[in-house]
């Protein structure tokens, strides 16, 4: 809770003195591995290192709705369907705990929603690739939420109070999601040979670009450095990435599907599995715009945007006509 | 932060949402959420934060209600709590013998 908070005066009417002892407090707090709170003194760029990577999180998990919700209308049982619509709507829970994170940090979420719809915050480039089958529901949530619960379980110790506690209900919820995805792939592996196929062309689609999820390689990684300094990521990209390896192999032999890499072999010596090269001029491709769907999920969200106004200014337009006399003020002017 | 009024969201308030999770124990602030009146507020921090039956009971605030006790979670504020440590039984020698103290 963070009633009358305001960031207050930057530097220049703060003394000198006074700033350089806020800086050391913050300091010693990350040293000591406790956690900063919204009304604390942070550094600048921590806190727009912070408002970057939580609004993008938080778009990510609302343009993340689509490419499973594309489905929920041909999901093949009642129970099927059920799921998928419990699980989108998790996908929306999770977004507004992250803009609610974000907006401990001095920020308004109808600035973020702006960014995102005027395509200036970007969203995890895995949600530009299509779901073209049934299966890809199952592989989205096998490998899509496998790999985010591998990004997001170190998150919930991030150094910024709000933010890990927003993670720790959402890896909560993830769960979830990855077990319904494996229980897709697992039902279709066992299936008719159709369905075995459907599952395989699924996985094939869908492993490198999960592999992506974890962004660019260590020697290629501009944020990385800095916000493992300050707390906020705790393990790099490549570490995460040879994790979630190592866990994806042996469940991908429980399904009875292939991975898609000749690579990928058991290195004893290492104690990892070993993968090929990912290409990664596909990742800058997807990522600058030029994925298979990015335009058609930002024309979705600016459409649901626009097809919602109606229920924004009826909501407001109710709270008017019923407020009580003298609660007028309890509105944001 | 926005002084735009372009979208009809723009300036509902913010609620924070307390969520007691069961009998016996007391509310705990579980995150915030806009909405243009407490009903509206009450209905989405359902939706947001209790999907998996985590509260029997709901509290939404105006953020701007809330009075905090410093611009800082470090503040001289709390400085005499730390200087009486015979606040705390710990303080106490007791002699060997002395039961139920």
């Amino acid at each position: 809770m963070y009633g009358n908070y305001d960031p207050g005066p930057t530097s220049g009417t703060e003394s000198e003195a006074a700033s350089r002892q806020a800086r050391q407090h913050f300091d010693q707090l990350i040293a000591a591995d406790q956690r900063i709170e919204p009304r604390d003194w942070m550094p600048e760029a921590y806190r727009k290192t912070l408002i970057r990577q939580i609004a993008q999180h938080a778009h990510s998990e609302i343009i993340g709705m689509q490419p499973e919700g594309n489905w929920i209308g041909r999901a093949p049982s009642l129970r099927r369907k059920a799921i998928l619509i419990a699980k989108v709507q998790d996908e929306a829970g999770h977004g507004l705990y992250l803009y609610s994170a974000a907006e401990t940090l001095g920020i308004d979420r109808d600035e973020l929603v702006d960014l995102l719809l005027a395509g200036r915050q970007k969203y995890s480039s895995i949600f530009n690739y299509p779901t073209l089958n049934w299966a890809d529901v199952g592989a989205i949530g096998w490998l899509v939420d496998g790999a985010a619960i591998m990004n997001q379980v170190p998150l919930c110790r991030c150094s910024y109070g709000p933010y890990a506690r927003a993670m720790v209900r959402i890896c909560k919820e993830e769960s979830f999601h990855q077990r319904q995805g494996f229980e897709v792939l697992h039902t279709l592996s066992h299936g008719t040979p159709a369905q075995k196929e459907m599952a395989q062309d699924a996985v094939n689609r869908y492993w490198w670009p999960s592999l992506m999820m974890f962004g660019p390689p260590d020697d290629a990684s501009s944020h990385s450095a800095e916000s493992i300094s300050w707390g906020i990521k705790r393990f790099s990209n490549d570490e995460l990435r040879q994790r979630f390896v190592d866990m994806t192999v042996p469940q991908a032999e429980v399904l009875g599907l292939d991975l898609p890499d000749d690579d990928l072999r058991w290195n004893a010596e290492r104690g990892h599995y070993d993968f090929g090269p990912i290409d990664w001029d596909e990742f800058a491709r997807v990522i600058r715009g030029d994925g298979p769907c990015n335009a058609e999920r930002m024309r979705r969200r600016r459409q649901a945007h626009e097809d919602g106004a109606w229920v924004r200014e009826a909501a407001q337009a109710h709270a008017d006509k019923h407020a009580p006399r003298g609660h007028a003020e309890a509105r944001a002017s | 932060m926005s002084q735009s009024a372009r979208h009809s969201t723009r300036g509902w308030p913010l609620w924070e949402v307390f969520v007691r999770s069961r009998r016996g124990l007391s509310h705990q602030h579980v995150g915030s959420l806009h909405a243009p009146d407490a009903a509206m507020a009450l209905r989405n921090a359902r939706d947001v934060y209790t999907r998996r039956g985590e509260g029997v009971s709901i509290w939404v605030v105006p953020s701007s209600a809330i009075v905090a006790s410093s611009p800082d979670e470090k503040d001289p504020f709390f400085d005499p709590a730390l200087d009486k440590v015979y606040r705390h039984p710990t303080f106490y020698d007791v002699p060997e013998g002395a039961k139920h103290l």
